[in-house]
């Protein structure tokens, strides 16, 4: 007969609704766990969905996504020429926060070259971009329509196409526009500026005595040509040739002096350890925390439920009970209660994970520690209350 | 160890709680010897030693002098004999029946007895058979999956005769059986105890206040401060 769970089903309701709240401890602590591992994969979407080998990006920096990289984009021609590499295609990236629906829309632009390569990795209703200018292909999860247009700098953007689920290093959902449009969108002045810019060019060459009025003009007009030009891009990415040597490349690329060539294992770190560092050591601590809270309540729980059957153990060695059959009831309980929680957690964040503002990514291996955890965790927790029912003395079970 | 003729062998048994100025010695020098199949009832005023008598004889409280021999096992003798499996001679020789019935109560009333059972390494079906036919025996058949809160104090009382009996002991040890019952039920149950007595060849114990329910026990024992002053 078993004893543990006769006791249970004669007071279910208390049962029950203790696994619902430790359930409910252990769903955070599972999606602690998730959240985790949904920073590391949304750290990594856009790498992973680009498929590179190289990130070239300004020298000196850890760019693209890490710290700001500008290069020029007339160096993917440079790129594309080193023996060894494929393919190249520059990239830009930026953070960019509007209204939309009175409400602020937060995305991460990418940029990418027609011709190239690092667009939407699939198109899941609607088209890709097809024209020059003015479209765009947004993820999921900005929560927009085909058809939508939003203004981002001068002008007006719509959506053509939807993508899977594409998010930066943040967490934010991604959009895509044509390279040209994302440098227009990132650093093409509005009219008055250059205006102001044109007016300050002429007054500052037209201080210069040595200059003639005709090379003012011709100088002028080659300085705003460059100081209007949106000719940037954060990086260019490059696939390599098939049995192409990475180092090699890499050598090449770093030897211009004024580029570094991350590779993609490099660029993993820098997002891994760098970027998402921080936030793991966070989630591990608030675990780690919840998890000992755990332990403290099913302990407390264990402890008292073993007082409230002091009687009970007392009569059980007064008919001659062994210990087993003490310790048996107690380690049952706890591990029902365990097992049961955990199983509540679970269901719950399998009904919800996918609702969550972040990304919960569930790795099987995370549940099964988890769950060997919990397990480890009943069988200390009902120490204490083992440790109290075999002082129990047979006596006590005279008393009143 | 040759087999003793006497269910229970009791010898100069002291028993002192505490030490030193707050001492009380509860029982002091009683020797008697008990047959399988008497009856034997203990009279005594409040405080006399009757439920420390049981309980040192019933492996439950260490006697701190003396000697107790069950069924031929000397089980203590100057304190428990060493090494000595208190909890199997529990479960296998003793019952145990006491003013509050005991029950454990989120066991149904068959449970509370089949549990006697398994832990005496009876097979389930078994077990379920015997309780059913102890409980049936006592009346209880319509009362089998009644929790002991359902129970009445009378019927409460009869399970926990049935989980006392259930391993056919060789020594039952009631301490104030009837007490919390009318008397029409304590009548009952000392009969029941008396027809087990000669059925099983038990010997019994019963601790009462009450001269009413003593009528035919084959001996009385009557305890005043610790000492058995008159056996008759
Ligand atoms: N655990 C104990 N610790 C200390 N003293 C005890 C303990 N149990 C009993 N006593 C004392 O031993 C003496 C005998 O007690 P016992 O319970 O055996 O009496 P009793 O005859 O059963 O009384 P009652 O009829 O009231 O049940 C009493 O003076 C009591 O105070
Ligand atoms: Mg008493």
């Amino acid at each position: 007969m078993n004893l543990a769970i006769r006791d249970i089903r004669y007071h279910l309701g208390r049962f029950i609704l203790t696994s619902i709240g430790l359930g409910l401890l252990l769903g955070v602590v599972m999606s602690m766990g998730g959240i985790y591992r949904g920073l590391f994969a949304d750290a990594l979407t856009i790498l992973n969905i680009t498929k590179a080998d190289i990130w070239v990006v300004q020298q000196n920096t850890n760019g693209p996504f890490a710290e700001n990289s500008r290069i020029p984009e007339d160096i993917k021609y440079r790129i594309k020429a080193v023996p060894g590499v494929a393919e190249a295609s520059p990239l830009s990236f930026q953070t960019i926060q509007i209204d939309r629906m009175d409400k602020p829309l937060r995305f991460f632009l990418i940029g990418y070259d027609l011709n190239g390569f690092g667009g939407p990795p699939v198109i899941l209703a609607g088209r890709d971009i097809r024209q020059k200018h003015y479209e765009m292909v947004v993820a999921k999860g900005m929560n927009m329509e085909i058809g939508e247009k939003i203004r981002l700098g001068l002008h007006e953007y719509s959506v053509v196409g939807i993508t899977g689920k594409v998010v930066s290093s943040s967490g934010d959902p991604a959009a895509f526009v044509t390279l040209a449009d994302a440098q227009d969108i990132q650093f093409k002045k509005d009219n008055d500026a250059i205006r102001n810019d044109r007016e300050r060019i002429g007054a500052n060459l037209s201080s210069i005595q040595a200059l003639s009025p005709s090379q003012t003009k011709f100088l002028q007009q080659n300085i705003a040509r460059v100081t209007e030009s949106t000719h940037t891009v954060n990086t260019v990415v490059a696939r390599l040739a098939p049995g192409a040597n990475l180092k090699d490349v890499q050598e090449r690329i770093s030897r211009w002096n004024h580029y570094r060539p991350i590779s993609v294992e490099e660029q993993t770190r820098i997002l891994t350890k760098g970027m998402i560092e921080k936030a793991r050591m966070q989630l591990g601590l608030f675990r780690i925390i919840l998890l000992v809270i755990s332990a403290v309540i099913i302990s407390l729980i264990i402890y008292t439920s073993t007082l409230d059957k002091i009687k009970v153990i007392a009569t059980l060695k007064l008919i001659g009970s062994q210990n087993r059959v003490i310790v048996g009831m107690i380690l049952q309980q706890s591990l029902l209660m365990g097992i049961i929680a955990y199983g509540i957690g679970y269901g719950l964040i399998l009904l919800t994970y996918e609702k969550f503002p972040r990304r919960i990514v569930l790795e099987p291996f995370d549940l099964q520690m988890l769950f060997v955890i919990v397990v480890a965790i009943c069988v200390i927790a009902s120490f204490v209350g083992i440790r109290k029912a075999l002082k129990v003395e047979p006596a006590e079970a005279l008393g009143g | 160890m040759g087999k003793s003729m006497y269910a229970i062998e009791v010898e100069k048994l002291t028993k002192i709680y505490g030490k030193g100025e707050t001492a009380v010695t509860a029982i002091a020098d009683a020797t008697f010897q008990v047959k399988p199949g008497e009856l034997v009832a203990i009279l005594g005023p409040s405080g006399s030693g009757k439920t420390t008598l049981l309980t040192s004889i019933g492996l439950i409280n260490e006697p701190t002098h003396g000697k107790v021999v069950i069924d031929g096992a000397v089980v203590a003798d100057e304190g428990w004999t060493p090494g000595f499996d208190l909890k199997r001679m529990r479960r296998e020789k003793l019952g145990f029946i006491f003013q509050a019935h005991n029950l454990i109560p989120f066991l149904s009333a068959i449970e509370n007895v089949m549990i006697a059972l398994e832990i005496n390494h009876l097979s389930r079906p078994d077990a379920k058979s015997r309780a059913i036919e102890l409980l049936t025996s006592l009346n209880l058949g319509h009362r089998l999956n009644s929790y002991p809160s359902a129970l009445s104090g009378g019927e409460a009382q009869r399970v926990a005769i049935a989980r006392a009996l259930a391993n056919k002991p060789k020594v039952i040890l009631a301490d104030e059986p009837t007490a919390a019952l009318d008397t029409e039920n304590g009548k009952n149950v000392m009969d029941l105890l008396k027809k087990l007595a000669v059925e099983n060849h038990s010997a019994i114990l019963v601790v009462t206040h009450d001269h009413r329910m003593v009528e035919g026990f084959d001996r009385i024992f009557q305890v005043s401060d610790g000492r058995i002053t008159r056996e008759s």
